[in-house]
């Protein structure tokens, strides 16, 4: 006879599994009655199998990991497990580690490829427009060509000054 | 009430008049966004939640698409007007129960809304009646590049729009459509379609109870995942299964009203028969009744002007409209009366089923 399966979640013996497939991966989940129940697995609608793995696949990281609370907002690791939720916009960098790990099964992908806010996206062609600069200035100078190497020192210049002024006037 | 102009006016879902399809009964994209350097609204002081509940009143109301819109904290509003709210898909019950220092505004034709402070700081929504993706994506898209620049949005390269839970990563997007599918649920097919569904990512839930067997056939179809594609690319592939379960849906319905025709007539005529005489109708057999109508409608039994009206019933005889139209908190079995009543009045202008065109399509097929 096999060994009784334990509860994902808690130490009782679980009597609930679940197979549900995400993504064309199939994930399995074994839960005890009463935390089936306060999860709503019983209530097809109320339950969200991304939930539960952010419940129980956060446990495992946070043991070799140290940075368990965000400096910015207090959220605490613990919290995250408890609520699958984060405290701020800043929890992403400090609680990285651990939700990358459930993007993967979460989402399609781990990288954003949408829409990009009108402000991050002149900030990008700023700095995309720096280093492709920087990149002739680099050539310029191997080859010797220190005239025009000036020049692109120029334009570097010109492009930080606009930025920096654009900045000031609150743009 | 600080609802009423909204239920006096014209409004998308009740009154859209956009191009009708028989399947697709509406479209819906949220999008999830978040002030950069706030604490999400579940984890934010109270003091923080209405300094951006009224930031957010002040800078987004002020986009053009919501300036003349009804706007509100969710404490001024009764039990009653939440629920009415939220029967028309303009709230959402997390809003709906939640404390102090939230609230929405909504556009005056209604088909468009900002939640603030539900889940996340911001939860911009845009609908419309029939199947209509692209422009609603275009709507929602000038609506938020407009609220952004205005409100500088928590954002990150690697991960897109930061939001409280990690399933709404990225795009932030939810692109949903509600759909009309007595021909799956009365073919027993609606628990394989959802299954094969699933796989590919899509969510599927019943509009007004739970499983396969939803009251009134009405399913919500949704993209579960955000992350890792574009918005197009999301959109395009909801579209293309929404296209085949429309395909399905209509192979059927064929298939039904070529070997079960009797059974199937027998089925709407009654349908029709109880709408107009009951004197006792529970929310959940008025929508299973005005679903079988509506099929009727689709294959001409009914005539086409009359849809408006179904898809307008559909709404109105949930529990929280009959007791807004009872002026009170009507107890269950009162509501069944008053619905019954409600119905027999609007079924009066619905002439009896013609079942003569059903065989006369038949007959200038062969
Ligand atoms: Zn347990
Ligand atoms: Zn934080």
């Amino acid at each position: 006879m096999g060994k009784a399966l334990k509860c994902d979640l808690c130490e009782n013996q679980a009597t609930v599994h679940l197979t549900q497939i995400l993504n064309n991966k199939v994930h399995k989940v074994d839960l005890c009655e009463s935390c089936a129940q306060e999860k709503g697995v019983t209530d097809p609608n109320g339950f969200s199998l991304a939930d539960l793995l952010a419940g129980s696949m956060s446990e495992e990281i946070e043991t070799n990991s140290n940075d368990t609370i965000c400096p910015i907002c207090g959220y605490t690791r613990k919290d995250f497990r408890k609520t699958g939720r984060l405290g701020c916009p800043e929890c992403y960098e400090h609680f990285g580690q651990t939700v990358r790990s459930l993007l993967d099964n979460m989402h399609k992908g781990t990288r954003h490829c949408g829409k990009i806010p009108t402000h991050v996206q002149e900030h990008l062609s700023y700095r995309e427009e720096v280093s492709r600069l920087e990149e002739e200035l680099q050539k310029a100078v191997e080859a010797e060509r220190y005239e025009e190497a000036a020049e692109f020192r120029d334009q570097i210049e010109e492009v930080r000054k606009s930025r920096d002024k654009a900045e000031k006037d609150g743009r | 009430m600080i609802i009423k102009p909204l239920l006096k006016a014209k409004a998308e879902l009740t009154h859209g008049n956009v191009s009708k399809c028989p399947v697709v009964l509406s479209t819906r994209i949220r999008l999830a966004r978040n002030l950069a350097g706030h604490s999400f609204p579940a984890w934010a002081r109270p003091e923080q939640r209405r300094e951006i509940l009224s930031g957010c009143f002040e800078l987004a109301g002020d986009v053009t698409s919501l300036k003349r819109g009804l706007r509100f904290d969710i404490g001024e509003l009764s039990d009653l007007e939440k629920k009415i709210l939220y029967e028309r898909h303009l709230i959402s019950r997390e809003l709906m129960s939640s404390r102090e220092g939230a609230g929405a505004i909504i556009s005056r034709d209604q088909s468009c809304v900002v939640m603030v402070n539900e889940e996340d700081h911001l939860r911009i929504q845009v609908l419309r009646s029939g199947f209509h993706f692209r422009r609603v994506w275009r709507t929602i898209d000038r609506i938020d590049t407009g609220i952004e620049a205005k409100l500088p949005y928590a954002f990150s390269r690697e991960l897109g729009y930061l939001t409280a839970c990690p399933t709404n990563l990225g795009t932030g997007m939810r692109a949903s459509a509600m759909m009309h599918l007595p021909g799956l649920v009365i073919a027993n097919q609606m628990e394989k379609v959802i299954r094969a569904v699933n796989q590919l990512g899509i969510a599927v839930r019943g509009l007004f109870g739970e499983g396969s067997d939803a009251s009134g056939s009405i399913f919500q179809i949704s993209n579960q995942t955000t992350l890792g594609e574009s918005e197009q690319q999301i959109i395009k592939r909801l579209s293309s299964v929404l296209e085949s379960i429309i395909e399905q849906e209509e192979n059927a319905r064929q298939k039904l009203f070529e070997s079960e025709r009797i059974k199937l007539q027998d089925k709407i005529a009654r349908a029709y028969g109880i709408l107009s005489n009951s004197h006792l109708i529970s929310s959940s057999e008025a929508m299973n009744l005005l679903s079988l109508v509506r099929l009727g409608l689709d294959r001409e039994i009914f005539s086409e002007e009359y849809r408006a009206n179904l898809d307008r019933l559909l709404i109105e005889c949930q529990p929280g409209h009959i007791q807004y139209s009872a002026k009170h908190l009507a107890e269950s079995e009162e509501r069944d009366v008053l619905r019954s009543a409600y119905l027999r009045t609007e079924f009066e202008k619905i002439p009896e089923p013609d079942f003569g065109k059903i065989k006369r399509k038949r007959t200038s097929k062969d």
